[in-house]
């Protein structure tokens, strides 16, 4: 089994040939507390999750809405660190957990531990890649170095605002997938999403070598439907990190209603 | 070279660390500020409500009775940007970002506060330019700082509480980039110090520029030569940064930011950001930052509300680097003491954040050559500090 970017990009091409989007749930590491963070991973799996995203909180996430802040406030309450999420990604490895994992989290952490160690450890503990929300293509020239030298999935974000020849480009230096931002703004569930969505999707998969992921307000099958036949991935993560939240104190219902939650959302994938 | 560099580096510091959304509206932000800044009638509509409205250019006042008390050898000038409208130099940048703003087409102003004075400020500049004004401020700061709350909507402004993290002004910073972030086509950030991503660090010295060459001029009219030593407090570092930089290439002038000890630098309460952090990045910016072991920003603390922040402008962290400025931090104590000092020496009461700049200088005094020229740059005045100063000795017993 091909790990890093490869395989990030397979789980989600193979998705698209049975005809449905590839389904990418985020939590947020350590949330509610780190115990459950794995219980959580073979869940999402379990439900039909095609890559993961798993957030690394930081203490100040400023593209997110107030879902992932309290989620990371929560978490940060148990100091995690970046190589406690790879020892516990090496040993799921070593049990059978085959879907990718990136990464998700803002700059600072991967800087303080270094970005050549954190690609080096990433590649050994059989974590995929990485998503830095604040690492835009000008700043992010070592990191798509490292990624690169350690064939780790560098995802790279575009938004609504980004104009056609600059989204070439972020999806020329992106690798297992682009991650298209739907609306202008922060993370959160949105009841509405941008009219013409469709349309810049269909536009970013045109310039795009790799896959393209829609992500952003999205927390319902009935949008993560409409979205399937113009996305190659389509990302849910607040909606979630609501339910996991809600459901703190009683692990084993919060654990049976995710599975149920994401069973629903890749259901509503299969393009019709 | 000039600095930034084209990608609004300082050598390693500085940079765009933020998210994609934003990156078109920094571009187009930098594109004005370069036309702008060498268009006339900008600068002209500037330098006027500069003169007519904020009261420059400010003076240059030789404290003889200062200098008295810390030994009689030194000729100590204070910069009196305490005596600008609104009571700070915050309003030479925010009167600037707001025109620049107007000339952009965008019709809505956000900034972030801490203590208040940035928000004033940006308040102000915004009722004068009939602008929609929306200021974020850390729900403890609101309570704490009660009476700016109510100047900036007595301004117009709608000031909004922030209630994540620790509920202060990088909390503050973090909300007003959420909401420029959503609602970046029609709306300017106003960021309130050499702070943030490209070009802010950059235009936001720029701005503040006119303190240092107003200095440069009145010194060389006053002494006939450039000073010994300045000397200005940093926390967002702004008003040092402005105060500085018309002075970076003459060698001979000695310069030394001051940041807040705090507690002390022993504690986890001080806001020294260059003396003890570490490089890292915060708010769109590669700079030192008070920060754990896995990079996780910490709380900053400051007796001075304006220096409580655990991040510092990129250029000063690129400064220190070079060693071309040396940063030191006083501790609350020190800035209390000079805070009285100069209230009774010269009848001039200081912020607390530039009676760091005065601390500094009287810890130092002895060990200056006789007949130095020193210039403190005086960034605000300490009316917004008396309450919290009495409440504080009060603790202590000494009022």
């Amino acid at each position: 089994m091909p790990r890093g970017a490869e395989a990030v990009e397979a789980a989600i091409r193979a998705a698209n040939e049975r005809g449905e989007a590839a389904f990418i749930p985020f939590i947020e590491g350590a949330d509610p507390d780190p115990g459950l963070t794995e219980d959580l991973l073979w869940t999402l799996a379990e439900a039909g999750a095609e890559v993961i995203e798993l957030g690394f909180p930081f203490s100040d996430p400023l593209a997110d809405g107030p879902t992932i802040q309290e989620a990371a406030q929560r978490a940060l309450r148990h100091r995690p660190t970046i190589p406690f999420f790879l020892e516990m990604i090496s040993r799921m490895r070593r049990a059978g957990f085959e879907v990718p994992v990136v990464m998700m989290g803002y700059l600072n952490p991967f800087f303080r531990l270094g970005l050549r160690r954190f690609a080096k450890e990433a590649r050994k503990a059989g974590l995929d890649g990485a998503i830095i929300p604040d690492l835009p293509l000008e700043e992010a020239g070592e990191w798509l170095r490292e990624a690169k030298s350690r064939k780790l999935a560098a995802v790279m974000l575009a938004a609504p605002t980004t104009p056609p020849e600059r989204l070439e480009k972020i999806a020329q230096a992106s690798s297992g997938f682009l991650y298209y931002v739907s609306i202008t703004g922060i993370t959160g569930e949105r009841d509405r999403l941008p009219d013409d969505l469709a349309l810049k999707l269909d536009l970013a998969r045109e310039l795009s070598p790799v896959p393209v992921a829609v992500g952003f307000g999205i927390s319902k099958p009935s949008q993560v439907k409409n979205l399937a036949p113009f996305a190659d991935a389509i990302v849910v993560g607040s909606a979630i990190v609501k339910l996991i939240s809600r459901l703190a104190d009683d692990p084993k219902r919060m654990l049976r209603e995710v599975g149920d939650f994401v069973r629903s959302l890749k259901e509503a994938t299969v393009r019709s | 070279m000039s600095l930034p560099d084209k990608r609004g580096h300082f050598g390693p510091f500085g940079g765009r660390y933020v998210p994609e959304t934003l990156m078109p509206a920094l571009f187009e932000l930098e594109e004005a500020y370069r036309r702008l800044r060498r268009d006339r009638a900008f600068k002209q509509e500037l330098d006027s409500y500069l003169r007519s409205y904020v009261g420059r250019p400010t003076p240059l006042y030789p404290a003889r009775k200062l200098s008295q008390a810390l030994g009689g050898h030194l000729k100590i000038y204070l910069k009196r940007e305490d005596l600008t409208h609104t009571g700070a130099h915050k309003i030479n940048n925010t009167l600037g970002q707001v025109l620049l703003a107007k000339r952009m087409g965008k019709n809505r102003i956000i900034a972030e506060t801490g203590a208040g004075q940035h928000g004033v400020a940006t308040a102000t500049a915004a009722a004068l330019m009939g602008m929609e004004c929306v200021v974020y401020m850390g729900a403890k700061d609101t309570v704490r700082q009660e009476m700016n709350v109510f100047r900036m909507e007595l301004l117009g402004a709608k000031v909004v509480p922030v209630h994540s993290g620790t509920q202060t002004l990088k909390d503050a910073i973090n909300e007003a980039i959420r909401d420029w972030v959503t609602n970046v086509e029609t709306t300017h950030y106003v960021i309130g110090s050499v702070v943030g991503p490209h070009p802010y660090p950059m235009m936001v010295r720029d701005f503040q520029s006119v303190i240092g060459r107003e200095t440069r001029r009145q010194i060389l009219n006053l002494e006939g030569r450039l000073p010994d030593i300045i000397l200005a407090c940093v926390g967002g570092g702004s008003n040092a940064m402005g105060f500085f930089y018309p002075f970076v290439k003459d060698q001979m002038v000695k310069m030394i930011g001051v940041e807040a000890a705090g507690e002390g630098l022993d504690t986890d309460h001080h806001s020294a950001t260059l003396t003890v952090g570490e490089p890292g990045v915060l708010h769109g910016m590669m700079t030192y930052l008070l920060q754990d072991h896995v990079g996780q920003i910490k709380g900053a603390h400051s007796v001075a509300p304006g220096l409580d922040y655990p991040g510092v402008g990129p250029e000063h962290a690129f400064l220190k680097e070079t060693g071309r400025v040396d940063y030191v931090a006083v501790n609350d104590e020190e800035a209390l003491s000079a805070f009285r000092l100069l209230s009774e020496t010269e009848g001039i009461i200081p912020a607390l954040e530039s009676a760091h700049a005065v601390a500094y200088l009287a810890k130092i005094a002895k060990d200056v050559p006789s007949g130095s020229v020193v210039v403190v740059n005086l960034s605000g005045r300490g009316d917004k500090d008396v309450a919290s100063v009495r409440e504080y000795l009060r603790g202590k017993g000494r009022a």
